[in-house]
């Protein structure tokens, strides 16, 4: 699964005088479904197992999230 | 820092003595999707979005504030007159009681104002969402009001009010297109 195509980044205002030690850039969540305004029929599917695994029937819907990624 | 101009946004003419129409307005003024919970929303989800969209977060702040002085000018001149017994008639007699003559943040229903009306996620695209639907909801809110009101100079001032709505709606739309766009970029680099 590829997750940073549902990801964005930005780059914070950063002051020399920050207390703590600055996060330079900041990434956040552009969920699959911000991209498809109607489901087209057709989609490729996952197998039913998948399916229950991953939460969608299309995995075209699924980015995921952990915590390795460091979001928060 | 704020600049403080000492006009209304847009000029307010109160025709009627009707402090039945205040009460209505109050909807508007401590409501949940009122003027204050929407300036009190954008100010503070603004320090937590990408820089892109800061700006359009304090500036529509600043706008609901003014339009919170404009409600508060229209349910004062409505009201400021008005005798305890018509008050007591309007359905405000438990607003005087606690308040006399003066302003609140509540709503039509003497609901006093709460933050659990707005939400901070933390989240860009859940925030820019909730701020869509709060503008959508205020615009619907005026328009109950305009159906409500037989005031025109009121009528008159919510017409602007409610347009002003749209057009905020559209710029946390435009926001969400501009954070869209900045998919992917970890790749390229
Ligand atoms: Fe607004």
């Amino acid at each position: 699964m590829n997750q940073s195509q549902f990801r964005g980044t930005y780059r914070p205002y950063v002051s020399p005088r920050d207390p703590c030690p600055p996060i330079l850039e900041k990434t956040f969540v552009l969920p699959p479904q911000l991209f498809t305004n109607f489901q087209k029929p057709g989609l490729p599917q996952n197998s039913p197992e998948e399916a229950l695994k991953q939460g969608s029937l299309w995995p075209q819907f699924v980015d995921g999230f952990y915590r390795e990624e460091g979001i928060s | 820092m704020w600049v403080y101009e000492k006009k209304l946004l847009y000029p307010v003419e109160v025709t009627t003595c009707n402090p039945m129409l205040a009460k209505y307005l109050m909807e508007q003024y401590g409501g949940a999707d009122g003027e204050l919970a929407a300036a009190l929303r954008y100010m503070n989800q603004r320090y937590t979005v990408p820089d892109k969209v800061i700006g359009v977060l304090t500036d529509i702040s600043t706008e609901e504030f003014s339009h919170l002085e404009m409600l508060a000018t229209m349910i004062y001149k409505l009201t400021k007159d008005a005798t305890p017994e018509q008050l007591e008639k309007a359905g405000l007699g438990a607003h005087f009681v606690n308040h006399g003559h003066s302003l609140f943040y509540e709503n039509a229903g003497g609901v006093p104002f709460t933050a659990t009306y707005i939400q901070s996620k933390g989240d860009p695209i859940a925030d820019l969402y909730e701020d869509i639907a709060a503008e959508e909801k205020a615009r619907a809110t005026y328009q109950w009001l305009i159906d409500i009101s037989d005031d025109p100079g009121v009528s008159d001032a919510l017409r602007f009010l409610r347009e002003r709505e749209n057009i905020h709606s559209l710029r946390f739309r435009e926001s969400v297109e501009i954070l869209k766009e900045e998919r992917d970029r970890k790749k390229i680099f």
